[in-house]
Protein backbone atom coordinates (compact mmCIF):
# COMPACT_ATOMS: atom_id res chain seq x y z
CA UNK A 1 0.00 0.00 0.00
CA UNK A 2 2.74 2.20 1.08
CA UNK A 3 6.30 2.10 -0.05
CA UNK A 4 8.72 5.10 1.45
CA UNK A 5 12.07 4.56 -0.18
CA UNK A 6 15.34 6.51 0.91
CA UNK A 7 13.67 9.10 1.94
CA UNK A 8 16.11 12.00 3.06
CA UNK A 9 14.69 14.97 4.41
CA UNK A 10 17.05 18.51 6.02
CA UNK A 11 15.70 21.14 7.77
CA UNK A 12 18.51 23.52 7.13
CA UNK A 13 21.66 21.82 8.16
CA UNK A 14 19.79 19.39 10.37
CA UNK A 15 19.15 16.24 8.82
CA UNK A 16 16.02 14.97 10.11
CA UNK A 17 15.25 11.71 8.15
CA UNK A 18 18.34 9.87 6.85
CA UNK A 19 18.04 7.30 4.42
CA UNK A 20 14.45 6.13 5.67
CA UNK A 21 12.92 3.13 4.18
CA UNK A 22 9.01 1.97 5.11
CA UNK A 23 6.85 -0.19 3.17
CA UNK A 24 3.19 -0.80 5.08
CA UNK A 25 0.92 -3.56 3.45
CA UNK A 26 -2.76 -3.41 2.91
CA UNK A 27 -4.51 -4.58 6.46
CA UNK A 28 -1.54 -3.59 8.41
CA UNK A 29 -1.27 -1.37 11.28
CA UNK A 30 2.32 -0.23 11.87
CA UNK A 31 3.30 1.45 15.11
CA UNK A 32 5.96 4.10 14.82
CA UNK A 33 7.64 5.00 18.65
CA UNK A 34 11.06 6.97 19.08
CA UNK A 35 11.87 9.65 21.09
CA UNK A 36 11.21 13.49 20.35
CA UNK A 37 13.09 14.58 17.80
CA UNK A 38 14.09 11.23 15.91
CA UNK A 39 11.83 12.42 12.75
CA UNK A 40 8.90 9.61 13.35
CA UNK A 41 6.67 12.75 13.12
CA UNK A 42 8.34 13.92 9.89
CA UNK A 43 8.56 10.64 8.30
CA UNK A 44 4.73 10.66 8.48
CA UNK A 45 4.39 14.38 7.14
CA UNK A 46 6.35 13.71 4.48
CA UNK A 47 4.13 10.81 3.35
CA UNK A 48 0.69 12.57 3.47
CA UNK A 49 2.92 15.61 1.70
CA UNK A 50 2.41 18.24 4.53
CA UNK A 51 6.43 18.13 4.07
CA UNK A 52 8.58 17.93 1.38
CA UNK A 53 11.25 15.18 0.94
CA UNK A 54 15.12 16.13 -0.62
CA UNK A 55 15.61 12.66 -1.72
CA UNK A 56 13.92 9.19 -2.46
CA UNK A 57 11.04 7.91 -3.60
CA UNK A 58 7.16 7.97 -2.21
CA UNK A 59 4.49 5.91 -4.08
CA UNK A 60 0.83 5.05 -2.50
CA UNK A 61 -0.87 1.86 -3.95
CA UNK A 62 1.25 1.61 -7.09
CA UNK A 63 1.15 5.46 -7.96
CA UNK A 64 4.28 7.11 -7.60
CA UNK A 65 3.92 10.55 -5.57
CA UNK A 66 7.75 11.27 -5.19
CA UNK A 67 10.88 10.19 -7.28
CA UNK A 68 14.39 10.77 -7.61
CA UNK A 69 15.19 12.38 -10.88
CA UNK A 70 18.89 11.81 -12.54
CA UNK A 71 20.21 14.53 -10.27
CA UNK A 72 19.65 12.59 -7.35
CA UNK A 73 16.37 15.07 -5.83
CA UNK A 74 13.26 14.02 -5.54
CA UNK A 75 10.74 15.14 -7.79
CA UNK A 76 7.18 15.32 -6.91
CA UNK A 77 3.65 14.50 -9.16
CA UNK A 78 2.12 17.52 -10.53
CA UNK A 79 -0.06 19.26 -7.76
CA UNK A 80 -3.52 17.90 -8.72
CA UNK A 81 -2.23 14.26 -9.28
CA UNK A 82 -0.71 14.21 -6.06
CA UNK A 83 -3.85 15.75 -4.24
CA UNK A 84 -5.32 12.97 -6.11
CA UNK A 85 -2.94 10.20 -4.86
CA UNK A 86 -3.11 11.55 -0.98
CA UNK A 87 -6.39 11.42 -0.86
CA UNK A 88 -5.55 7.80 -0.54
CA UNK A 89 -4.81 8.41 3.15
CA UNK A 90 -6.27 10.37 6.21
CA UNK A 91 -4.66 11.61 8.42
CA UNK A 92 -5.32 12.44 12.43
CA UNK A 93 -3.24 15.04 13.69
CA UNK A 94 -2.09 15.63 17.36
CA UNK A 95 -4.12 19.15 17.98
CA UNK A 96 -7.06 17.71 15.87
CA UNK A 97 -7.23 20.89 13.35
CA UNK A 98 -10.90 20.53 13.34
CA UNK A 99 -12.64 23.66 11.54
CA UNK A 100 -13.79 25.82 14.47
CA UNK A 101 -16.14 27.93 12.11
CA UNK A 102 -18.14 24.50 11.58
CA UNK A 103 -19.97 22.11 13.77
CA UNK A 104 -19.46 18.40 14.25
CA UNK A 105 -21.79 17.25 11.69
CA UNK A 106 -20.12 20.15 8.74
CA UNK A 107 -16.97 19.36 9.71
CA UNK A 108 -17.15 15.70 8.43
CA UNK A 109 -19.09 16.45 5.24
CA UNK A 110 -16.75 19.37 4.19
CA UNK A 111 -14.36 17.53 2.57
CA UNK A 112 -16.83 15.40 1.11
CA UNK A 113 -18.65 18.12 -0.59
CA UNK A 114 -16.15 20.26 -1.29
CA UNK A 115 -13.30 17.79 -2.69
CA UNK A 116 -16.06 14.99 -4.59
CA UNK A 117 -18.46 17.45 -4.94
CA UNK A 118 -21.03 15.21 -3.01
CA UNK A 119 -24.33 16.68 -2.52
CA UNK A 120 -25.24 17.22 1.42
CA UNK A 121 -27.90 15.22 1.37
CA UNK A 122 -26.05 12.16 0.25
CA UNK A 123 -23.38 12.52 2.27
CA UNK A 124 -24.87 13.14 5.81
CA UNK A 125 -26.73 9.67 6.17
CA UNK A 126 -22.60 8.18 6.07
CA UNK A 127 -21.25 11.25 8.09
CA UNK A 128 -24.05 10.56 11.01
CA UNK A 129 -23.05 6.81 10.36
CA UNK A 130 -19.00 7.83 11.24
CA UNK A 131 -20.47 9.87 14.72
CA UNK A 132 -22.30 7.39 15.52
CA UNK A 133 -19.59 4.51 15.15
CA UNK A 134 -17.39 6.92 17.00
CA UNK A 135 -19.74 7.93 19.51
CA UNK A 136 -20.83 11.64 18.87
CA UNK A 137 -23.79 11.40 17.09
CA UNK A 138 -25.44 13.36 19.69
CA UNK A 139 -23.17 16.08 19.59
CA UNK A 140 -23.62 16.49 15.73
CA UNK A 141 -25.05 20.11 15.90
CA UNK A 142 -22.13 21.61 18.24
CA UNK A 143 -19.21 23.27 17.82
CA UNK A 144 -15.61 21.84 18.45
CA UNK A 145 -14.96 24.09 21.04
CA UNK A 146 -17.47 22.58 23.24
CA UNK A 147 -15.74 19.34 23.34
CA UNK A 148 -13.37 18.07 25.49
CA UNK A 149 -10.05 16.90 23.47
CA UNK A 150 -10.98 13.18 23.18
CA UNK A 151 -14.10 14.01 21.11
CA UNK A 152 -12.53 16.16 19.39
CA UNK A 153 -10.23 13.70 18.15
CA UNK A 154 -12.92 11.27 17.68
CA UNK A 155 -14.46 13.57 15.32
CA UNK A 156 -11.21 14.02 13.70
CA UNK A 157 -10.94 10.63 12.81
CA UNK A 158 -14.72 10.32 11.64
CA UNK A 159 -13.62 13.51 9.56
CA UNK A 160 -10.61 11.61 7.73
CA UNK A 161 -13.02 8.22 7.14
CA UNK A 162 -15.57 10.50 5.74
CA UNK A 163 -13.18 10.79 2.33
CA UNK A 164 -13.17 6.86 2.51
CA UNK A 165 -9.34 6.45 2.70
CA UNK A 166 -7.43 3.39 2.57
CA UNK A 167 -4.90 4.06 4.71
CA UNK A 168 -5.33 6.31 7.86
CA UNK A 169 -2.41 8.18 9.42
CA UNK A 170 -1.89 9.34 12.94
CA UNK A 171 0.46 11.68 14.17
CA UNK A 172 0.54 11.39 18.11
CA UNK A 173 -3.15 11.34 17.92
CA UNK A 174 -3.27 11.10 22.06
CA UNK A 175 0.13 13.65 23.01
CA UNK A 176 -2.22 16.35 23.18
CA UNK A 177 -4.98 14.79 25.78
CA UNK A 178 -5.55 14.23 29.21
CA UNK A 179 -4.30 11.00 30.47
CA UNK A 180 -8.27 9.97 30.84
CA UNK A 181 -9.66 10.67 27.93
CA UNK A 182 -6.97 8.81 26.01
CA UNK A 183 -8.94 5.83 26.17
CA UNK A 184 -11.35 6.81 24.29
CA UNK A 185 -9.42 7.66 21.40
CA UNK A 186 -7.71 4.55 21.29
CA UNK A 187 -10.32 2.29 21.25
CA UNK A 188 -11.91 4.16 18.28
CA UNK A 189 -8.71 3.37 16.44
CA UNK A 190 -8.96 -0.24 17.44
CA UNK A 191 -11.49 -0.61 16.00
CA UNK A 192 -10.58 0.76 12.77
CA UNK A 193 -7.70 -1.54 13.14
CA UNK A 194 -10.17 -4.77 14.01
CA UNK A 195 -12.30 -3.62 10.46
CA UNK A 196 -8.57 -4.09 8.74
CA UNK A 197 -7.70 -0.72 7.89
CA UNK A 198 -4.28 -0.01 7.14
CA UNK A 199 -2.92 2.27 9.85
CA UNK A 200 0.53 4.06 10.67
CA UNK A 201 0.62 4.88 13.85
CA UNK A 202 3.19 7.48 15.16
CA UNK A 203 2.67 7.15 19.25
CA UNK A 204 4.01 7.30 22.78
CA UNK A 205 1.23 5.14 23.99
CA UNK A 206 3.27 1.31 24.42
CA UNK A 207 0.58 -0.31 25.37
CA UNK A 208 -1.45 0.76 22.39
CA UNK A 209 1.83 -0.43 19.93
CA UNK A 210 2.19 -3.74 21.51
CA UNK A 211 -1.75 -5.10 21.63
CA UNK A 212 -2.68 -2.99 18.41
CA UNK A 213 0.24 -3.11 15.85
CA UNK A 214 1.14 -6.18 13.88
CA UNK A 215 4.77 -4.30 13.74
CA UNK A 216 6.78 -1.85 15.70
CA UNK A 217 9.49 0.41 14.38
CA UNK A 218 11.70 2.33 16.85
CA UNK A 219 12.95 5.59 15.24
CA UNK A 220 15.88 6.97 16.72
CA UNK A 221 18.25 10.43 15.52
CA UNK A 222 16.43 10.28 12.02
CA UNK A 223 16.77 6.80 11.06
CA UNK A 224 15.02 3.32 11.75
CA UNK A 225 17.26 1.89 14.49
CA UNK A 226 14.86 -1.69 14.81
CA UNK A 227 11.94 -3.04 13.40
CA UNK A 228 9.22 -6.12 14.63
CA UNK A 229 6.97 -7.96 16.10
CA UNK A 230 5.83 -5.97 19.32
CA UNK A 231 6.64 -9.08 20.67
CA UNK A 232 10.30 -9.44 19.40
CA UNK A 233 10.82 -5.22 19.85
CA UNK A 234 9.10 -5.20 23.60
CA UNK A 235 10.57 -8.23 24.51
CA UNK A 236 13.69 -8.34 23.19
CA UNK A 237 15.49 -5.79 21.77
CA UNK A 238 18.11 -5.92 20.17
CA UNK A 239 20.26 -2.46 19.56
CA UNK A 240 21.50 -0.79 22.71
CA UNK A 241 19.55 2.67 21.57
CA UNK A 242 15.96 -0.08 21.40
CA UNK A 243 16.75 -1.15 25.00
CA UNK A 244 17.52 2.63 26.25
CA UNK A 245 14.15 4.03 24.95
CA UNK A 246 12.36 1.48 25.99
CA UNK A 247 13.87 1.25 29.39
CA UNK A 248 13.02 4.65 29.84
CA UNK A 249 9.73 4.73 28.46
CA UNK A 250 7.92 2.00 29.90
CA UNK B 1 -36.32 75.25 15.28
CA UNK B 2 -37.89 76.74 11.84
CA UNK B 3 -34.46 77.59 10.90
CA UNK B 4 -33.07 74.15 11.48
CA UNK B 5 -36.19 72.84 9.35
CA UNK B 6 -35.34 75.32 6.50
CA UNK B 7 -31.57 73.81 5.96
CA UNK B 8 -32.29 70.22 6.40
CA UNK B 9 -33.30 70.03 2.77
CA UNK B 10 -29.70 71.24 1.29
CA UNK B 11 -28.33 69.17 4.46
CA UNK B 12 -29.97 66.05 3.03
CA UNK B 13 -28.54 66.24 -0.34
CA UNK B 14 -25.52 66.88 0.76
CA UNK B 15 -25.91 63.68 3.06
CA UNK B 16 -26.57 62.14 -0.47
CA UNK B 17 -23.56 62.80 -2.18
CA UNK B 18 -21.77 61.11 1.76
CA UNK B 19 -23.61 58.42 1.28
CA UNK B 20 -22.89 57.70 -2.14
CA UNK B 21 -19.29 58.34 -1.92
CA UNK B 22 -19.29 55.64 1.64
CA UNK B 23 -21.11 53.27 0.00
CA UNK B 24 -19.50 53.06 -3.56
CA UNK B 25 -15.71 53.10 -1.76
CA UNK B 26 -17.31 50.16 0.33
CA UNK B 27 -18.23 48.14 -2.07
CA UNK B 28 -15.33 48.34 -4.36
CA UNK B 29 -12.43 48.34 -1.38
CA UNK B 30 -13.57 45.64 0.67
CA UNK B 31 -13.07 43.22 -2.13
CA UNK B 32 -9.83 44.86 -3.75
CA UNK B 33 -8.45 45.07 -0.18
CA UNK B 34 -9.05 40.98 0.05
CA UNK B 35 -7.50 40.58 -3.43
CA UNK B 36 -4.15 42.95 -2.52
CA UNK B 37 -3.80 40.98 0.83
CA UNK B 38 -3.87 37.62 -1.18
CA UNK B 39 -1.10 39.21 -3.26
CA UNK B 40 0.88 40.49 -0.42
CA UNK B 41 1.00 36.97 0.95
CA UNK B 42 2.08 35.43 -2.41
CA UNK B 43 4.87 33.65 -2.46
CA UNK B 44 5.50 35.36 -6.34
CA UNK B 45 8.50 37.43 -4.96
CA UNK B 46 7.29 40.26 -8.09
CA UNK B 47 3.44 40.43 -6.58
CA UNK B 48 4.40 40.50 -2.79
CA UNK B 49 6.59 43.32 -3.72
CA UNK B 50 4.25 45.23 -6.03
CA UNK B 51 1.67 45.18 -3.88
CA UNK B 52 3.65 45.90 -0.64
CA UNK B 53 4.80 49.32 -2.29
CA UNK B 54 1.32 50.16 -3.52
CA UNK B 55 0.05 49.75 0.49
CA UNK B 56 3.64 51.71 1.51
CA UNK B 57 2.12 54.46 -0.94
CA UNK B 58 -1.07 54.45 -0.17
CA UNK B 59 -0.56 54.62 3.63
CA UNK B 60 2.38 56.64 3.38
CA UNK B 61 1.17 59.55 1.98
CA UNK B 62 -2.09 62.16 2.56
CA UNK B 63 -5.08 61.03 1.78
CA UNK B 64 -5.97 64.51 0.26
CA UNK B 65 -2.97 65.09 -1.46
CA UNK B 66 -4.25 61.52 -3.16
CA UNK B 67 -7.38 63.19 -3.63
CA UNK B 68 -5.90 66.26 -5.63
CA UNK B 69 -3.35 63.96 -7.45
CA UNK B 70 -6.31 61.65 -9.28
CA UNK B 71 -8.38 65.03 -10.44
CA UNK B 72 -5.61 67.60 -11.08
CA UNK B 73 -2.31 65.66 -11.40
CA UNK B 74 -3.97 61.94 -13.46
CA UNK B 75 -4.85 64.33 -16.76
CA UNK B 76 -0.81 65.07 -17.46
CA UNK B 77 0.19 61.33 -16.76
CA UNK B 78 1.54 59.84 -20.01
CA UNK B 79 -0.52 56.87 -22.07
CA UNK B 80 -2.98 56.06 -18.22
CA UNK B 81 -3.91 60.07 -17.79
CA UNK B 82 -7.51 60.35 -18.74
CA UNK B 83 -9.35 63.65 -16.68
CA UNK B 84 -11.76 62.35 -14.86
CA UNK B 85 -15.42 64.63 -13.25
CA UNK B 86 -14.83 65.38 -9.70
CA UNK B 87 -17.20 62.10 -8.07
CA UNK B 88 -15.22 59.58 -10.29
CA UNK B 89 -11.74 60.81 -9.13
CA UNK B 90 -12.94 61.10 -5.59
CA UNK B 91 -13.86 57.49 -6.08
CA UNK B 92 -11.03 56.21 -6.94
CA UNK B 93 -8.93 57.94 -4.70
CA UNK B 94 -10.68 56.74 -1.80
CA UNK B 95 -11.56 52.99 -3.06
CA UNK B 96 -7.09 53.19 -4.06
CA UNK B 97 -6.28 54.55 -0.21
CA UNK B 98 -9.55 52.07 1.59
CA UNK B 99 -8.07 49.24 -0.12
CA UNK B 100 -4.38 49.57 1.05
CA UNK B 101 -5.87 49.53 4.59
CA UNK B 102 -8.15 46.47 4.50
CA UNK B 103 -5.32 44.78 2.57
CA UNK B 104 -3.49 44.77 5.40
CA UNK B 105 -6.08 44.13 7.96
CA UNK B 106 -7.53 40.84 6.03
CA UNK B 107 -3.39 40.42 5.40
CA UNK B 108 -2.95 39.91 9.27
CA UNK B 109 -6.38 38.22 9.38
CA UNK B 110 -5.51 35.94 7.19
CA UNK B 111 -1.69 35.32 8.29
CA UNK B 112 -3.71 34.63 12.18
CA UNK B 113 -5.16 31.39 10.97
CA UNK B 114 -3.21 28.75 12.51
CA UNK B 115 -1.41 26.59 10.08
CA UNK B 116 -3.22 23.21 11.29
CA UNK B 117 -6.02 24.86 9.88
CA UNK B 118 -4.18 24.38 6.33
CA UNK B 119 -2.73 21.21 7.18
CA UNK B 120 -6.23 19.58 8.14
CA UNK B 121 -7.97 21.42 4.78
CA UNK B 122 -4.88 19.82 2.74
CA UNK B 123 -4.84 16.25 3.94
CA UNK B 124 -8.37 16.45 3.49
CA UNK B 125 -7.37 16.98 -0.68
CA UNK B 126 -8.74 20.50 -0.69
CA UNK B 127 -6.92 22.77 -3.10
CA UNK B 128 -5.29 26.35 -2.12
CA UNK B 129 -8.25 27.75 -3.03
CA UNK B 130 -10.95 25.50 -1.74
CA UNK B 131 -9.03 26.00 1.70
CA UNK B 132 -8.96 29.66 1.51
CA UNK B 133 -12.63 29.87 0.49
CA UNK B 134 -14.09 27.44 2.34
CA UNK B 135 -11.64 27.01 5.82
CA UNK B 136 -9.57 30.25 6.08
CA UNK B 137 -11.39 33.30 4.74
CA UNK B 138 -14.83 32.30 6.98
CA UNK B 139 -12.68 32.58 9.98
CA UNK B 140 -10.75 35.94 8.83
CA UNK B 141 -13.85 37.69 8.87
CA UNK B 142 -14.70 36.65 12.70
CA UNK B 143 -11.32 37.95 13.18
CA UNK B 144 -11.41 41.32 10.98
CA UNK B 145 -14.68 42.61 11.73
CA UNK B 146 -13.52 44.88 14.98
CA UNK B 147 -11.15 46.55 13.08
CA UNK B 148 -12.84 46.76 9.38
CA UNK B 149 -15.78 48.40 11.63
CA UNK B 150 -13.07 50.97 12.77
CA UNK B 151 -11.82 51.87 9.00
CA UNK B 152 -15.50 52.17 8.14
CA UNK B 153 -16.65 54.39 10.19
CA UNK B 154 -13.30 56.18 9.28
CA UNK B 155 -14.48 56.36 6.19
CA UNK B 156 -17.58 58.30 6.80
CA UNK B 157 -15.74 61.12 8.35
CA UNK B 158 -12.72 61.03 5.42
CA UNK B 159 -15.45 61.35 2.55
CA UNK B 160 -15.52 65.11 3.95
CA UNK B 161 -12.10 65.87 2.22
CA UNK B 162 -14.44 65.71 -1.09
CA UNK B 163 -14.58 69.52 -0.26
CA UNK B 164 -11.55 70.03 -1.74
CA UNK B 165 -12.27 69.51 -5.08
CA UNK B 166 -15.71 71.69 -4.63
CA UNK B 167 -18.13 68.75 -4.36
CA UNK B 168 -21.14 69.20 -1.95
CA UNK B 169 -21.11 66.80 0.34
CA UNK B 170 -22.97 66.82 4.11
CA UNK B 171 -20.02 68.97 5.81
CA UNK B 172 -19.30 71.31 2.38
CA UNK B 173 -23.05 72.09 2.84
CA UNK B 174 -23.14 73.03 5.93
CA UNK B 175 -20.07 75.34 5.67
CA UNK B 176 -21.60 77.35 3.17
CA UNK B 177 -25.06 77.56 4.96
CA UNK B 178 -23.37 79.10 7.72
CA UNK B 179 -21.12 81.75 5.62
CA UNK B 180 -24.54 82.43 4.01
CA UNK B 181 -26.65 82.89 7.49
CA UNK B 182 -23.99 83.92 10.38
CA UNK B 183 -25.21 80.80 12.32
CA UNK B 184 -22.93 78.15 13.56
CA UNK B 185 -26.02 75.84 14.33
CA UNK B 186 -25.46 73.89 11.14
CA UNK B 187 -22.68 72.75 12.40
CA UNK B 188 -24.20 70.66 15.43
CA UNK B 189 -26.76 69.86 13.03
CA UNK B 190 -24.05 68.12 10.67
CA UNK B 191 -22.74 66.57 13.59
CA UNK B 192 -26.43 64.81 14.12
CA UNK B 193 -25.98 63.69 11.08
CA UNK B 194 -22.81 62.16 11.04
CA UNK B 195 -23.25 60.86 14.50
CA UNK B 196 -26.44 58.90 13.22
CA UNK B 197 -24.44 57.30 10.57
CA UNK B 198 -22.17 55.96 12.25
CA UNK B 199 -24.33 54.81 14.97
CA UNK B 200 -25.89 52.88 12.40
CA UNK B 201 -22.71 51.32 11.06
CA UNK B 202 -21.91 50.45 14.84
CA UNK B 203 -25.13 48.78 15.26
CA UNK B 204 -24.64 47.11 11.99
CA UNK B 205 -21.61 45.25 12.89
CA UNK B 206 -22.70 44.75 16.32
CA UNK B 207 -24.88 42.77 14.44
CA UNK B 208 -22.76 40.75 12.04
CA UNK B 209 -20.28 40.61 15.64
CA UNK B 210 -22.80 38.57 17.35
CA UNK B 211 -23.54 36.32 14.46
CA UNK B 212 -20.44 34.99 13.90
CA UNK B 213 -20.07 34.40 17.95
CA UNK B 214 -21.46 31.02 17.69
CA UNK B 215 -18.47 29.73 17.37
CA UNK B 216 -15.34 29.93 19.64
CA UNK B 217 -12.02 29.00 18.12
Amino acid sequence: MIRMEHIYKNFGQLAVLNNVSLSVQKGEVVAIIGPSGSGKSTLLRCLSRLEAIDRGTIAVEGEVLAADNPEGKSHYAAEGEARRICRKMGMVFQHFNLFPHLTVLENVIEAPQVVQGASREAIIPEAQMLLDKVGLLEKKDVYPSHLSGGQKQRVAIARALAMKPGIMLFDEPTSALDPELTGEVLKAMRQLAEEHMTMVVVTHEMAFAREVAHRVIFMDKGEIVEEGTPQRLFNSPQHPRTQAFLNSAL
Amino acid sequence: MEYILSIIGPMLEGTVVTLQMFFITIVLSLPLGLLLALGRISRFKAVSGTVGVYIWLMRGTPLMLQLLFVYYGLPFIPYIGVKLPDFPAALVAFTLNYAAYFAEIFRAGIQSIERGQYEGAKVLGMSYVQTMQRIVLPQVIKRVLPPISNETITLVKDTSLIYVLAMNDLLRTTRSIVQRDFDTAPFLVAAVFYLAMTFVLTWIFQKLEKRYAVYDE
